[in-house]
C-alpha cells in the first residue's frame, strides 16, 4: 500500500505538471504567438466612415429677392423685410435642397441702376454696388412697365449672379403680399434652376452612388463628357505655325483665372509633325472634298495619341486640344455628321480626352506653291472652337433656357459667375462623393483582409478624409460654396493618397498554406502530448467521480 | 572676343591636375546657331502607317460628338487680336520665329576589323529659357522634364554590347554596357536626391527603361570624372549626381520612345534607316539623349539648349553580308534614303575615307566629289560628304544607295592611344581582387587620367590593398577621392588621378570581400552573378594634329560634341567592361528547412521534458525467465510451492 500511495502521489504530481504546462503555454505561449505575429493596423473611424456612406447631403442656397419700386403696394412693404425657408427633400436619395429667400426692397442706388435703359447695364452698375458671394443669387423684381426687357421676355440672366425678373400684372398677382409671394415663387423657382444646381446636374455628379431612373440617361451622357474632378489639370496643343503664346493670354487664360477655384491648370503645346490620322478620309467627288465620316472619328485619336506621349511632369488628367492640318493628298478634310452635312465648325471632341479641329489650308495646296509657305493660322477662330470644347469638358453646361429667358452673351473669361457656380455646386458634390466612395471601399478592404498593414500615416490620412469630408457637408449645408469646394477638394486628395499607398500592398499576398507549413513542425509536436494528458486527465476526473456516485450508492 | 582666347588658358590649373579635364571655364565652345530660318512645317505625306499602337484614351464610353459651337465663342475676341483679321494670308515678311533648329548627320566608318561603324546624330537647338511652355522641334515630354526638375545638364545612354576599343578604336561618343544617368541640376534646387530619385522615375517612364532602380545603393557624386559639358560655372559636384544599370538590357521598347523625340519621328531624313530589327541585329548598340545650355554666340552672353539624340551601332560585316566584303545602306538598314527631314537645316551623311585616300581598300558608289576634313580624337579623318538636301544627291533614281565594295581584305591593325580593361581575380568566394589595366600607346608622351570606380556595398573593398603599378614600380596616383560604402546605402567611390607613363600598362588591384546578402535581397537568378558597372576613364590625351580650337568654324556635329580647349590634346572617355562577380548565394529552400529543423529539434527536446514531467514511473517486477517459468510449471503440477 505504500508502493499505492507513492504511486498515486507520483500519478498527481505528473498531472498537476501536464495542467501547469498547459496552463504556461495558453498563458504564456498563445499571446507571445499572437504579439509577435499580428500585423500593425491602425485605429480607422469606421462608424464614422459608415455614416457618411449615407451621403445625406444638404445643399443650401442664398436667394436674396429684391422688390424695385412699383411691385408692391406700399402696405405690402411695411411686411417686408422678411425671410422664408423653403425645404426640399428628393424622393429615393437622400439629398434636401434648401433655399433661403430673403426678401427686401430695393435701395435708392439699385433703384438708380435698375432705371439704366438696357439689361445688360443695369447688370453691371448693380455688380458694381454689391458682389454677392460665391453660391447665392440677387433676383431682382421689376414692375411689368420697365423698360429693361423686351416685350415678350419675363427673365433676364445676367453675367454675374443676378437676374431681373419681371411681375406679371398687379390685377393677376393679388392684392396681399401673401398672394405676391405665392406668384413669385414658382417663377424664382425657375430663375434658380437655370442659375443654380438642378436636381439632374447634382445627381449625375453622384451618378456612382445613387441609383438612377431611367428617366434621366440623357444627363448622364452629359456627365460622362464633363471631366471627372481633379485637383489639377494639364492641357496641351499642337499645332503648325502659330502665335500660342498670344492666343494662350488672350483667349483661355482669363478663363484659366475664373476657373483657379476649381482646379490648377497648366497650359503646354507642342507642334508634331508627319502626324496622322488613324482612318483614310473618303474622298468625296460632289463636294470636292475629302470627308471623314462621324463613326470613323474614334479611330482618329490612336495614332496621334502615341505620339503625344504623356505628360511627363505630373500625373494629372491632361485634356488634349489638337488642331489637325491635314496634307496636301488630304485636303480638304471635312467632318460628315450621321445626317451626311459637314459640320461647320470642323471639331469634335472626345469626353475625358480633348477636342481636335480640322483646319484646312488648301489654298496653300495649288500646284504653282512655292514651299516653304508661311500659314497664319486664324487664332480667333481656333480658339473659340476650343473655347467651347473645353467649356464641354468642364461641364460647363449650356442649357437651353425655358421660353421667356434671355440668358446675358458671354463675357470675355468665357464664363459667367453663375454658371462658374453651377459647376462649383456639382463638382463639390461629386467630390464628397468621390471621395466617400473611395474612403468607404478603403475601410472595407482592410476589414476585409486582415493581412494589410494599417500603418499610422494612412490612419491619418483617412482620419483627415473623414473630417474634411465633415467640414464639406457642413460647409455646403450653411451655404458657403467656396469653403465646400476647398474641403472637398481636400478631401478627395487625401482619400487618394490613403488608398493608393504603396505600404497597403506588403503583407497583402502572404498566403495561409505557408503560414501553416511554417507552423505545424512546431506546434503539432507540441500540442499533441499537452492534448493527449489533459485528455487523460478529464477521464481519470470522469472515473473517479463516477466511482464516487458508485460508492455512495 | 573673349571666346577665341580658347588656347593655352587652362591647362595647367594645379588643383591636382583636376582641371584638366573639361574646364567649365566662362568660355566655350560650340557650334555659332546657322540662321536658319527654313525648315517651316509642311507636312508631308507620309506613306505608311504609324508603327506604334498605343492603347486607346480611357474613354469609358466612346462618345464622339462634333462641337458645336455657337455663343460660346468670346464675342469681343476678334475684336482684341489684330493680326487674326487677315484670315491665311501668306506672310512672307519674317514672322518672329521660334529659334529653333534641327540638324542630322550620319557618320559611317569602316572599322579596321571589316565592321562597319554607323553613327546617327540629331542635334535640336532651342533658344529659351523654358520660361514658356510651348514647343515646335524640341520634344515637349525632355522640356517638362527639365523644367520641372531644374536640370541643367542630362546624359542618358542606353547600350546593348561593349565597345572593343582594341579592335574598333575610339567611338564617338563612348558609353558603358547598359544604361548610364548624369545629371547636372540647378544650384537653386534644395533636396538633390529626392529630385533625383524622382526624376530618374519620370525618365524611366519616357524612355520604357528600369531606370526606376537607380536608388541611393548606385548613385554616386564624382568628384571630378563627370565635368558638365555645356557652359556654366558650378562645379561643385553636390548639384551632380552619376549612376549606371550594367545589367539594363536594351532592345525596341527603348528605341521608339527614342524616335519619338524626333522632330520627323521615323517618317522622313535618316530616322528612316532607325528600323529595329536591323539596328539590334549588330554587335553593338548605343543610343543616347544629351542635354545641356550651350553658347547662342560668339559672345555667350545668352545660352541656348542642346538636345543631342545620338545612335551608334556597330554592323559585324559577316553576319550582314553572308560573307562578301560588300555593303550597302539597304544590306545595313533594309531602306535606303529619298529625302532629308523637312525640319532639319542641315542633313548628312559622312563616309570616312581616311584609310582608303586612291581607293585601294574599297570602293564607294555612288562617287561624290565633296570632301571634308576634320580633326576628331586627335586625328585629322578626311570624309566623304552627301548632303540630302540638296536634290542632286538623290540622282535619276530619287534613292541614295550608299555602297561600298571591299577590293582587298587586310585591314591594318589599329592601336588606340588609350584603353583599358578590367577582371576579377581570386578563387573562392570569400575574397577577391578587381585589377583594372590600362594601357598608354603613345610612343613618347605620358598623360594624367582620372579613373573612376564605383563598386557596389556587397563587394567589401579593402582600400588598404589598393596598389598602382606601371612597367613593374609603383606609381602614387595624384589624387584619390575615396567614399567608403555603407551597407544598403551607398556605394564605394574611387576617384584616382594616375599619371600613364608613355608605352606602358598601368595596373590597378584592390582586393574585396564579398558580403553575405539578406535573402531576399538577392535577384532572382542569384547564380548568375552580380554586375558591377565599369569603371570611366576620363582623360586628355595627347594629339597627333592639332586640335580644332576656333568655334567659329562650322564642325559636322560628331566633331563638336567634346568641347576643345586646347590644340594639343583632346577629350577621351574610355569605359572597360563590367564585371560579373559571383556573390556567396545560399540555398533557397534553407530557410524553411531551418525552420523545420529547428521545430523539430525543439520538439524532440520538449517531447522527453514533458514526459519526464508528466510520467509517473514505478518499479516493475522483472518477469521471471523461461527456464523458471517452466520450472513453476512442473512445481505446480507435482503440487510443489513455486520458486
Amino acid at each position: 500500500s505504500v508502493i499505492k500511495i507513492t504511486l498515486l502521489i507520483y500519478r498527481r504530481r505528473g498531472q498537476f505538471a501536464a495542467l501547469s504546462i498547459a496552463a504556461m503555454v495558453i498563458i504564456v505561449g498563445v499571446p507571445l504567438w499572437w504579439r509577435t505575429t499580428e500585423t500593425y493596423r491602425a485605429w480607422l473611424p469606421v462608424s464614422q466612415i459608415k455614416e457618411l456612406d449615407n451621403l445625406q447631403l444638404q445643399l443650401s442656397v442664398d436667394v436674396e429677392v429684391v422688390l424695385a419700386r412699383g411691385t408692391v403696394t406700399p402696405e405690402q412693404q411695411k411686411k417686408v423685410p422678411l425671410t422664408q425657408t423653403q425645404d426640399e427633400q428628393q424622393a429615393n436619395t437622400a439629398l434636401r435642397y434648401r433655399y433661403e429667400m430673403r426678401y427686401r426692397t430695393a435701395t435708392i442706388m439699385e433703384e438708380d441702376a435698375l432705371n439704366k435703359p438696357t439689361a445688360a447695364e443695369a447688370d453691371l452698375s448693380l455688380h458694381m454696388l454689391s458682389e454677392s458671394p460665391c453660391g447665392s443669387l440677387v433676383v431682382y423684381v421689376i414692375p411689368e412697365s420697365s423698360s429693361l426687357l423686351l416685350e415678350d421676355m419675363d427673365v433676364y440672366i445676367g453675367q454675374r449672379r443676378t437676374a431681373l425678373l419681371r411681375i406679371g400684372a398687379q390685377v393677376r398677382v393679388g392684392r396681399t403680399l401673401e398672394q405676391l409671394l405665392a406668384h413669385l415663387k414658382p417663377r424664382i423657382k425657375q430663375v434658380l434652376q437655370v442659375m443654380s444646381f438642378s436636381h439632374t446636374e447634382i445627381t449625375a455628379a453622384l451618378s456612382d452612388r445613387v441609383r438612377l431612373t431611367p428617366g434621366n440617361k440623357g444627363s448622364i451622357a452629359d456627365s460622362m463628357r464633363a471631366f471627372k474632378s481633379s485637383p489639377g489639370w494639364s492641357m496641351f496643343r499642337l499645332m503648325l505655325h502659330w502665335d500660342i503664346e498670344g492666343a494662350v493670354e488672350t483667349y483661355i487664360q482669363p478663363l484659366l483665372t475664373k476657373l483657379a477655384p476649381l482646379a490648377n491648370f497648366s497650359i503646354d503645346s507642342q507642334i508634331l509633325y508627319y502626324a496622322m490620322l488613324g482612318v483614310n478620309p473618303r474622298f468625296d467627288s460632289s463636294r470636292n472634298a475629302y470627308t471623314l465620316n462621324i463613326d470613323s472619328l474614334a479611330h482618329v485619336i490612336n495614332p496621334v495619341e502615341a505620339r503625344l506621349g504623356s505628360n511627363a511632369a505630373s500625373s494629372n488628367p491632361v485634356l488634349n486640344f489638337l488642331l489637325y492640318v491635314p496634307d496636301a493628298h488630304h485636303s480638304p478634310l471635312h467632318i460628315q455628321d450621321y445626317k451626311k452635312q459637314e459640320v461647320l465648325s470642323n471639331a469634335f471632341h472626345s469626353p475625358r480626352w480633348g477636342g481636335i479641329m480640322i483646319y484646312n489650308v488648301n489654298d496653300f495646296y495649288g500646284p504653282e506653291a512655292a514651299f516653304p509657305v508661311d500659314i497664319n493660322i486664324n487664332m480667333a477662330k481656333v480658339m473659340g472652337v476650343f473655347l467651347a470644347q473645353l467649356r464641354l469638358l468642364l461641364g460647363v453646361q449650356s442649357s437651353t433656357p425655358p421660353p421667356g429667358f434671355l440668358v446675358a452673351p458671354c463675357s470675355s473669361p468665357g464664363i459667367a459667375d453663375w454658371e462658374l457656380d453651377r459647376l462649383m455646386w456639382s463638382r463639390s458634390v461629386e467630390n464628397i462623393a468621390t471621395a466617400t466612395t473611395t474612403i468607404t471601399s478603403l475601410a472595407q478592404l482592410l476589414d476585409q483582409i486582415g493581412n494589410i498593414v494599417i500603418n499610422d500615416n494612412i490612419a491619418q490620412q483617412v482620419s483627415s478624409t473623414v473630417m474634411s469630408l465633415q467640414l464639406a457637408v457642413a460647409e455646403l449645408e450653411a451655404g458657403n460654396l467656396g469653403f465646400a469646394l476647398q474641403y472637398s477638394k481636400e478631401a478627395i486628395s487625401a482619400s487618394e493618397r490613403a488608398f493608393f499607398d504603396p505600404s497597403l500592398l506588403h503583407l497583402l499576398y502572404f498566403p495561409d498554406d505557408q503560414k501553416f507549413a511554417i507552423y505545424i513542425p512546431l506546434f503539432l509536436p507540441m500540442c499533441v502530448p499537452i492534448l493527449l494528458s489533459l485528455l487523460k486527465i478529464l477521464s481519470e476526473v470522469r472515473q473517479r467521480r463516477r466511482e464516487k456516485q458508485a460508492k455512495k450508492d | 572676343m573673349a571666346a577665341h582666347r580658347c588656347s593655352y588658358i587652362a591647362v595647367l590649373l594645379s588643383f591636382c591636375g583636376l582641371s584638366l579635364f573639361i574646364v567649365a571655364g566662362s568660355q566655350k565652345t560650340t557650334l555659332p546657331v546657322g540662321e536658319h530660318a527654313a525648315a517651316n512645317g509642311n507636312p508631308q505625306t507620309g506613306t505608311e502607317t504609324a508603327e506604334q499602337t498605343t492603347e486607346p484614351p480611357a474613354v469609358e464610353e466612346e462618345l464622339w460628338e462634333a462641337t458645336e459651337v455657337e455663343g460660346a465663342t468670346p464675342d469681343d475676341a476678334a475684336t482684341d487680336t489684330p493680326d487674326t483679321s487677315t484670315q491665311e494670308s501668306v506672310v512672307l515678311s519674317p514672322v518672329a520665329q521660334p529659334k529653333d533648329d534641327f540638324q542630322e548627320e550620319l557618320v559611317i566608318r569602316p572599322l579596321p576589323s571589316g565592321d562597319i561603324y554607323a553613327s546617327f546624330q540629331f542635334r535640336t537647338l532651342w533658344e529659351t529659357d523654358f520660361r514658356v511652355s510651348h514647343y515646335r522641334l524640341f520634344p515637349k515630354s525632355l522640356g517638362q522634364v527639365i523644367s520641372k526638375f531644374s536640370v541643367r545638364e542630362l546624359h542618358i545612354s542606353f547600350t546593348q554590347g561593349y565597345w572593343r576599343t582594341m579592335q574598333w578604336g575610339q567611338p564617338f561618343q563612348s558609353s558603358p554596357p547598359g544604361a548610364e544617368l548624369w545629371v547636372w541640376f540647378q544650384d537653386s534646387v534644395t533636396d538633390v536626391d529626392s529630385t533625383w530619385k524622382e526624376l530618374t522615375n519620370v525618365l524611366s517612364g519616357i524612355f520604357c527603361a528600369s531606370l526606376n532602380f537607380i536608388d541611393s545603393t548606385n548613385t554616386v557624386q564624382p568628384s571630378a570624372s563627370f565635368k558638365p559639358l555645356g557652359i556654366g560655372n558650378v562645379t561643385d559636384h553636390r548639384f551632380l549626381r552619376y549612376a549606371t544599370l550594367p545589367r539594363e538590357i536594351v532592345c525596341t521598347e527603348n528605341l521608339t520612345p527614342w524616335k519619338k523625340l524626333l522632330p520627323c519621328g521615323s517618317k522622313a531624313g535618316l530616322a528612316v534607316l532607325l528600323k529595329s530589327e536591323k539596328l539590334f541585329y549588330s554587335s553593338f548598340h548605343s543610343q543616347a539623349v544629351h542635354i545641356r545650355p550651350v553658347c547662342r554666340d560668339q559672345d555667350c552672353k545668352t545660352t541656348s539648349w542642346e538636345l543631342r539624340q545620338t545612335l551608334n551601332v556597330v554592323f559585324d560585316l559577316h553576319t550582314c553580308a553572308q560573307g562578301k566584303r560588300e555593303w550597302s545602306l539597304f544590306k545595313m538598314f533594309s531602306r535606303t534614303l529619298t529625302e532629308a527631314c523637312p525640319l532639319a537645316s542641315s542633313s548628312k551623311i559622312y563616309i570616312d575615307i581616311t584609310d582608303n585616300p586612291q581607293g585601294e581598300q574599297f570602293e564607294l558608289s555612288p562617287a561624290t566629289s565633296l570632301l571634308s576634313q576634320a580633326v576628331v580624337l586627335g586625328d585629322r579623318r578626311t570624309f566623304s560628304v552627301y548632303d540630302l538636301t540638296q536634290r542632286i544627291t538623290f540622282g535619276t533614281v530619287h534613292s541614295l544607295n550608299l555602297l561600298i565594295r571591299w577590293k582587298s581584305s587586310e585591314g591594318h591593325t589599329l592601336r588606340p592611344l588609350l584603353h583599358a580593361e578590367r577582371y576579377v581575380a581570386g578563387y573562392g568566394l570569400h575574397v577577391g581582387e578587381i585589377h583594372t589595366v590600362m594601357y598608354n600607346n603613345h610612343p613618347y608622351r605620358s598623360f594624367p587620367v582620372m579613373l573612376l570606380e564605383l563598386v557596389p556595398w556587397y563587394l567589401r573593398l579593402y582600400i588598404h590593398t589598393l596598389t598602382v603599378t606601371s612597367k613593374g614600380k609603383e606609381n602614387t596616383p595624384s589624387y584619390i577621392h575615396y567614399q567608403p560604402s555603407k551597407d544598403r546605402v551607398r556605394p564605394h567611390l574611387l576617384e584616382m588621378l594616375v599619371q600613364l607613363p608613355p608605352n606602358s600598362v598601368t595596373e590597378v588591384t584592390m582586393q574585396f570581400e564579398r558580403a553575405l546578402l539578406k535573402w531576399t535581397e538577392y535577384t532572382p537568378d542569384p547564380n548568375h552573378g552580380f554586375y558591377v558597372g565599369s569603371s570611366v576613364i576620363s582623360s586628355l590625351v595627347p594629339s597627333i594634329v592639332a586640335m580644332d580650337t576656333n568655334i567659329t568654324l562650322e564642325q559636322p556635329l560628331f566633331s563638336s560634341f567634346f568641347p576643345c580647349k586646347e590644340e594639343s590634346s583632346f577629350f577621351v572617355r574610355v569605359y572597360t567592361e563590367p564585371l560579373l562577380v559571383n556573390l556567396p548565394t545560399p540555398d533557397f529552400s534553407m530557410p524553411y528547412n531551418v525552420i523545420c529543423l529547428t521545430c523539430t529539434v525543439v520538439a524532440v527536446g520538449y517531447g522527453s521534458l514533458y514526459n519526464l514531467l508528466t510520467r509517473s514511473f514505478q518499479i516493475e517486477e522483472p518477469s521471471p525467465g523461461l527456464a523458471k517459468r517452466i520450472a513453476n510449471i512442473i512445481r505446480k503440477m507435482r503440487g510443489v510451492p513455486p520458486l
